[in-house]
């Protein structure tokens, strides 16, 4: 949660103390009051700076074998490292301009309503939260089986709405006169005439997967002008005849069977009922085959592998937004609420729409304030782990991969190669020199 | 903020009445925007929270929001089995150690600093100065390597202790830079006055800094708690059997699911320390986010 693209903000110049008395006692107040933090900033950050720098030119174990760059080789040819390099691309690319765009949103948009106190503690509580614990949530909120995790619930609505699951998921057919696969729906090849009799007999059905409220089958008597048949499950315990409707067989309900003539067109569409029977009225002469529908079949959607490796990092993307959007709504509201109104109020009364005023007046005069939010977030973004170790299980980690992960499971994940791991720590400081160097000409033409 | 949309002529009863409809009639899409969003936002925590007071067989069928459905279901067992198991109940103590001690030694020894950054006056002062300011956006991933060394051959590696230090370490810079910036906003004639009436700069710095400064080392205390208390990647490097909350349920990850009824509840216990935090001193925690990102 460092701030990380910081406005150096002297707004008042710290005047030194009229009179300090002579030069060593000046030294040795100063040195007093700023011994402790020199000190540790020696200790933990300067030292180790230049120690990693040489480091990196190590090999493997200590500073036994100068290897040159060979370790910064080995960063930009192995694969794995190199998916964390673009990886990291991405998210910078990406994280930045929405959180920056979505915090902009929010903000102006908060400004309109009166409860605006309360939507910006809920967006922002993410921040409070820790990367880790935000992690398992999302985790929660990614399980792909879209009865256990929400984000494939809400998914399955689409899904069902557009292929809606079949009664049927698993079936095969128990004689060879029907043929075809659940994929493409299952035809019988006995040619029927009015008045004939259609069976359509299923294997394959796990008993609980069997509709609710299928009873005993029953085949109806024909009567002249009809096509009647059955839709069942041909299998009782014990085996059964194949093809012939028994006692103790189950009529499969909900079935879309299919009348087709002998151009292959379908003339009439029949539900089975509960006892899995159907009946096509109104069957003038000629030959017919019936078909049960591939929909019939359709097996349920399986929902999204957002924790697998080819989606983890966009699930990563939305986590993070989620969890910084509150940070970025707060910084740029602060900055709406330091706008000088009358110029929005002049721009209004000058006869400017809502989106004139935001596109021209307001997004303008908050520049500043949306650079600030937006290098923050590019450094936040460079250093992100927390979240991809925790979020992508083990098996999607080579495909989450990010520099500081990288860095981490090179030196501290089994491999141990503090060569590499240096170098990549290397890569990342210079990553963010820029920045450091924008903090300094800040401070100095500011202070 | 008060509606500025319309600079409202004073005409007649009925026109400000319709004024009003038609602001309320042209809010309302951004109402409805709003709340969607504001469901959008709570619905992951909501559903961690949920998920923890289920039974562990219950999210073997179906996500957390089947409670809606069955009430019934929700259940405190699965905290009272995780507030027992003394594994995780000791790496929370150990996470309140790391996060007291380092924001305590935080905010000492960055207030010491930028005091003498604002105030004091001595040789070099604005390059050092200049130099922290550099240090602001150094990874910490620049000191893992040679400080795993370092703690190894010194005894420090696995202890309450090195952990706390690497953490005030890589906070100071932000806690000085911001202490050092309010500090320097105080006016300068109470200083002088009391530097006349011969003060020592330690009464100084304790009778007139510290009170005065008060608001700034209450948002830095904040972040620090937070920061410390939330951290992953330093107790990771630096602890084995010194794990905090974070590091402790990390561990278990590698079964998640099978052990959800774990997971869910410990990670929701580590959330709650951090958002009382949040919610109780909210204001403190906002300003010092602004003051160190924004004028």
């Amino acid at each position: 949660m460092t701030a990380g693209g910081i406005t150096a903000e002297p707004s008042v110049r710290a005047a030194p103390p009229p009179d300090s008395g002579p030069g060593l006692r000046r030294y040795a107040t100063g040195a007093l009051f700023l011994g402790p933090a020199l000190l540790m900033l020696t200790i933990w950050m300067v030292y180790p700076t230049v120690y990693t720098v040489v480091r990196s030119f190590f090999g493997v174990n200590g500073f036994n074998k100068f290897v040159g760059i060979d370790n910064y080789k080995t960063l930009f040819t192995t694969p794995v490292l190199e998916t964390a390099i673009k990886n990291n691309l991405v998210w910078v690319a990406v994280v930045p301009a929405f959180v920056t765009a979505m915090g902009l949103i929010f903000a102006v948009l908060t400004e309109r309503v009166s409860w605006s106190v309360a939507f910006k503690t809920v967006v922002f509580l993410p921040m409070a939260i820790s990367a880790f614990a935000t992690g398992v949530t999302w985790r929660i909120m990614y399980q792909q089986d879209p009865n256990l995790g929400a984000v494939n619930a809400v998914g399955r609505v689409f899904a069902d709405a557009i292929n809606p699951t079949g009664v049927l998921a698993d079936a095969q057919p128990s004689s060879p006169s029907l043929v075809g696969s659940a994929s493409t729906g299952m035809r019988l090849t006995t040619p029927l005439h009015p008045q004939g009799v259609a069976l359509l007999g299923l294997t394959g059905i796990p008993p609980d997967s069997m509709p609710s409220g299928a009873k005993q089958a029953v085949t109806p008597k024909p009567a002249p002008g009809t096509i009647v048949g059955t839709v069942w499950r041909d299998f009782k315990p014990g085996g059964g005849k194949p093809g012939v409707v028994e006692t103790g067989e189950l009529g499969i309900p909900g079935v879309t069977v299919q009348l087709l003539n002998s151009e292959k067109k379908v003339v009439n569409t029949e539900p089975s009922a509960d006892d899995g029977s159907f009946t096509f009225k109104g069957v003038g002469p000629g030959t017919y085959t019936a078909s049960i529908s591939a929909q019939t079949f359709a097996k349920p959607w399986p929902g999204f592998a957002w924790l697998g490796t080819k989606l983890i990092t966009p699930s990563l993307l939305i986590a993070y937004i989620w969890i910084w959007a509150g940070f970025s709504m707060v910084v740029i509201a602060a900055g709406l609420s330091a706008m000088p109104r009358d110029v929005l109020e002049a721009a209004r009364t000058d006869g400017a729409t809502e989106w004139q005023v935001f596109r021209r007046v307001t997004v303008p005069l908050l520049a500043p304030v949306l650079s600030v939010v937006f290098i923050t977030m590019i450094i936040n973004v460079l250093k992100v782990f927390d979240l991809v170790i925790t979020l992508a299980p083990g098996s999607s980690q080579n495909a989450a991969n990010v520099i500081a992960l990288a860095m981490w499971r090179t030196s501290f994940g089994g491999v141990n190669d503090f060569g590499t791991g240096s170098a990549i720590a290397v890569f990342l400081f210079v990553l963010v020199i820029p920045v450091l160097l924008l903090n300094i000409k800040r401070f100095r033409s500011e202070g | 903020m008060t509606d500025v949309a319309v600079p409202a002529p004073k005409l007649s009863e009925r026109d400000t009445f319709a004024a009003k409809a038609i602001r309320f009639t042209m809010k309302t899409p951004v109402h409805i925007v709003l709340a969607f969003l504001a469901v959008l936002w709570i619905i992951p925590t909501l559903g961690i929270f949920l998920t923890s007071i289920l039974p562990a067989q219950a999210f073997t069928v179906k996500g957390w929001w089947q409670i809606f459905s069955k009430p019934s279901l929700a259940t405190w067992e699965n905290y009272r089995m995780v507030l027992h198991n003394h594994s995780i109940t000791h790496s929370l103590w150990i996470t309140a150690q790391i996060a007291v001690g380092n924001t305590v030694l935080v905010v000492i020894v960055a207030a010491l600093a930028g005091y003498a950054f604002a105030w004091l006056d001595f040789p070099g002062r604005d390059w050092i100065f200049l130099a922290v300011i550099a240090l602001l956006v150094v990874p910490l991933q620049m000191a893992l390597i040679p400080m795993f060394t370092l703690y190894n051959k010194a005894g420090l590696y696995d202890t309450v202790l090195g952990i706390v230090l690497f953490h005030v370490a890589f906070g100071l810079p932000f806690a000085i830079f911001l202490l050092r910036n309010f500090f320097a906003g105080i006016p300068k004639d109470i200083l002088e006055s009391a530097r006349i009436d011969g003060a020592s700069e330690i009464r100084i710095f304790s009778r007139l800094i510290l009170p005065l400064g008060l608001p700034a080392i209450a948002s830095l205390a904040i972040f620090q708690f937070l920061w410390t208390w939330n951290d992953l990647i330093v107790a990771l490097t630096f602890g084995q059997n010194v794990q905090p909350i974070t590091v402790a349920i990390y561990s278990n990850l590698r079964q998640f699911g099978a052990n959800i009824d774990i997971i869910a509840p410990a990670s929701f216990i580590s959330v709650v320390v951090p958002l009382a935090v949040f919610f109780a001193f909210q204001r403190y925690f906002v300003q010092g986010l602004l003051a160190g990102s924004v004028k």
